[in-house]
């Protein structure tokens, strides 16, 4: 039992932290836009893009407490980069699911920040189901044809390729007979329209017309897509917990700062009672959501599902919760400031709003962890 | 980052696992699972059976028959034992007197009491509260004027635990009325057989007699009976609390609790099948586990790091795990309240009336549920209230 990081994480913490007080968003603030693609490039130049990868394929070895140090650095700097789609999401696609041939293709472009990813699941009906597909694939020759609809795709409009979840055999809501396929962003019959997301960040609609997919870019065993896309949301779940932990540490230290400066009838209205154990409460909701957060972590590589899965559902129904009244209260302790585009609060607030959305609610996840029967028992 | 433990710490875990169940008697540890009232035999035959072994008393130092354990396997100690369902060493003894005496206390002091306190022969009460002084303990009245080489105690005690079984207590007095309100508190140790004692009981919510009221009238208590220095006790009562605020999360004792009501609503008919098959009630249950499973990590957290701790510095963890754990003790309560359901209504007395051979409607353990569930509401306000809890955070901690 060790909660401690090791050296050399302790150096790469550091050097992100840095990184990121010098890129922290600034969302409300007025100026040219961000430039994107400088962003990335000096993502790349600090290694971030290396972290999941084994050394043989050019990556670091590094593993998901790496990948948790780097989401709650970009959660706490409110940084915008294609980082969880492609790094976590695709990157874990390659690693966990990816033949020789599909490693040593695109792995070292992603390390050397060429290639961007994403991931597209969700469809019209499918909710958070990840089993839930209607995209259809045929096999046709040497090659596969995708038809169907794909939305709220993470960094779907920019990416150069595309993890997609398909239907090779079985019925919509069956967990059988689902196929991961690599398509190539610019292939003919893909058809992308992208927009912000809540947070700024970008997200696509995504259809596919009759797009040939070669059988070689089927990603896994055909028909047997579900557990490694489980496996993968998983470990992305577990980078998103710590995305929400950082941006809820910052919103935290925020809100404690003004309650320590804003004065209103004569004094700091910190030296209210009323807010300053709402504070406390807050306190209570980050270290809870640090604690699952780390906890994700740890068991995100486990390959045994059943382990696994109620352990980083519980996580991430932890991490919402927390992130829902930390937000909410945030807002409320800043009062009137808070509701302005100008100031930083609300766009944290909106991070995490958006995070809770993202692979599963709190009640998808409670459900998940009744399912599996629970955490304890009587020993 | 490591969450799992060594092979030493899981077969040391488990040699616990074996001792608990085999050496402390079943029907003691049923009571605690089903959240009964302990008899005075019940927990002075559990704490010997563990001093024999060794174990009562593993917080102490390693001369007055501590253990040389690490913070994880005092963890692991501490989550068996409240798994197993075995009464916790009495909390009075050797969780609050036994760490003052050892610290501070004087030789002959450690000497008559130490043995004595870890075998159970005596057996502490704390005289802390006040009728006057609960949250704001420092403003305490009880006086302890010094007389020809002793002590003349007169005040009164309020909500002083086990106290009808007591045969000392260990009491915060005023011994310098002129002096700011921590500064003039002493430390001191009184035999609860002095003339001028007197102990009332306190019946609780629950129906129980847990908790006394204890007047000194002009007692007279010998000058060596002052714990260190005179004056000092605020700081000797400061360090009790410390060790008091985080042994309170108590996680393995609602780890128990949960794991029973889940295994109780498997066994629960209602409506076409079992209450466990209810997804409101599996939905509740969950939201309690996540909770609970956050709230592991965060205590193993602060275990893990107390090798490392500055302890000058302000450290929230002992509040948050006061905060959450306390919720989480009275929320798996509830889950037990739920589960019984109407059964928890009736309130039976021990005998049966003459004649009345016809088996119980409600389940043997049922009419338990409510009385702990009342109990339980004190979690939230002893050691501490939460909202006391919540001044720390914000004072220490945040700086507000």
């Amino acid at each position: 039992m060790d909660f401690d990081l090791t050296e050399e994480q302790r150096l790469l913490k550091e050097s992100i932290d840095r990184f990121v007080a010098d890129n922290a968003r600034d969302p409300g603030a007025h100026g040219a836009a961000p430039d994107d693609k400088a962003l990335w490039s000096s993502i790349a130049e600090l290694g971030l893009l290396a972290i999941p990868f084994s050394e043989e394929e050019g990556g670091i070895g590094g593993g998901p407490v790496e990948t948790m140090i780097v989401m709650e650095a970009l959660g706490r700097g409110l940084i915008n980069a294609p980082y969880l789609p492609t790094v976590v999401l695709g990157g874990g696609f390659l690693r966990l699911g990816g033949s020789e041939a599909q490693r040593q293709e695109f792995i070292p472009q992603i390390v050397d920040g060429s290639l961007t990813m994403a991931f597209a699941q969700l469809e019209k009906q499918s909710r958070y189901d990840l089993h839930d597909v209607t995209t259809n694939a045929k096999r046709d020759g040497d090659s596969y044809v995708l038809d169907g609809r794909k939305g709220v795709v993470l960094g779907g409009d920019t990416a150069d390729l595309l993890v997609v979840t398909a239907r090779t055999s079985g019925a919509r809501r069956d967990e059988k007979g689902i196929t991961l396929f690599l398509v190539d962003g610019n292939a003919e019959g893909v058809s992308r329209r992208g927009m912000p997301s809540q947070d700024g960040q970008r997200v696509a609609e995504i259809s596919f017309d009759n797009v040939r997919v070669p059988a070689g870019r089927v990603l896994g065993a055909v028909d047997g897509g579900l557990p490694l896309a489980t496996h993968v949301v998983d470990v992305a779940l577990a980078a998103l917990c710590a995305d929400s932990l950082g941006a809820m540490e910052e919103l935290h230290r925020l809100t404690v700062d003004y309650l320590k400066t804003r004065q209103q009838f004569g004094v700091a209205i910190g030296s209210f009672q009323a807010l300053q154990h709402r504070a406390a409460d807050m306190l209570v909701a980050v270290e809870q959501a640090r604690s699952m957060a780390m906890y994700a972590a740890m068991m995100a590589e486990e390959s045994d599902a059943a382990e696994r899965r109620p352990a980083i559902a519980a996580a991430k129904a932890q991490v919402n919760r927390s992130a829902r009244s930390v937000g909410q209260e945030a807002v409320q302790l800043h009062g009137g400031i808070a509701m302005t585009w100008e100031y930083k609060a609300g766009h944290y607030f909106k991070r995490l709003t958006t995070a809770e959305l993202m692979f599963g609610d709190t009640d998808h996840h409670l459900r998940a962890v009744m399912e599996a029967g629970g955490l304890v028992e009587e020993v | 980052m490591e969450l799992r433990f060594t092979p030493e710490e899981i077969a040391f875990r488990d040699d616990l696992r074996r001792f608990f169940r085999e050496k402390i008697p079943a029907e003691i540890r049923r009571k605690v699972a089903e959240g009964r009232h302990l008899e005075k035999e019940d927990i002075v035959t559990s704490q010997r059976i563990l001093n024999a072994a060794g174990l009562a008393t593993p917080n102490w130092p390693v001369a007055w028959g501590g253990k040389d354990w690490t913070p994880v396997q005092r963890y692991i100690f501490t989550e068996e034992m409240q798994r197993a369902a075995v009464p916790l060493p009495l909390q009075f003894n050797v969780f609050m007197v036994g760490p003052v005496i050892a610290a501070f206390g004087s030789e002959e002091q450690k000497k008559k009491f130490l043995p004595a306190t870890a075998n159970l022969d005596i057996w502490w009460c704390q005289g802390f509260s006040e009728p006057g002084a609960g949250s704001d303990l420092a403003s305490l009245k009880t006086r302890a004027d010094k007389k020809d080489g002793k002590y003349i105690v007169s005040g009164q005690k309020a909500w002083t635990t086990l106290g009808q079984h007591a045969d000392w207590i260990f009491c915060l007095v005023r011994t310098d009325r002129e002096a700011k309100k921590q500064r003039g508190i002493s430390f001191l140790l009184i035999d609860m057989k002095s003339p001028g004692i007197t102990v009332r009981p306190v019946i609780t919510i629950d129906g129980g007699h847990e908790v006394n009221e204890v007047f000194f009238d002009d007692v007279e208590v010998p000058a060596e009976n002052l714990v260190g220095e005179e004056n000092k006790g605020w700081d000797y009562a400061k360090f009790l609390l410390a060790n008091e605020r985080t042994g309170i999360a108590r996680i393995g004792l609602s780890k128990q609790r949960l794991a029973r009501a889940k295994r109780l609503a498997r066994e629960t008919e209602s409506g076409d099948g079992m209450l466990w098959d209810d997804p409101d009630f599996r939905r509740r249950v969950a939201e309690i586990e996540v909770g609970l499973k956050a709230l592991e990590i965060t205590q193993m957290r602060v275990v893990a790091n107390q090798r490392h701790r500055d302890s000058d510095k302000p450290d929230p963890a002992s509040s948050i795990l006061k905060i959450k754990g306390s919720e989480l003790q009275q929320a798996t309560t509830e889950l037990l309240l739920e589960v019984a359901g109407p059964y928890a209504i009736p309130a039976p007395e021990h005998d049966q009336p003459e004649g009345w051979n016809e088996p119980a409607v409600a389940p043997a353990w049922a009419d338990a549920a409510a009385p702990l569930y009342f109990n339980y509401r004190k979690v939230s306000i002893y050691g501490g209230s939460n909202e006391i809890q919540r001044n720390i955070i914000a004072k220490a901690f945040l700086g507000l």
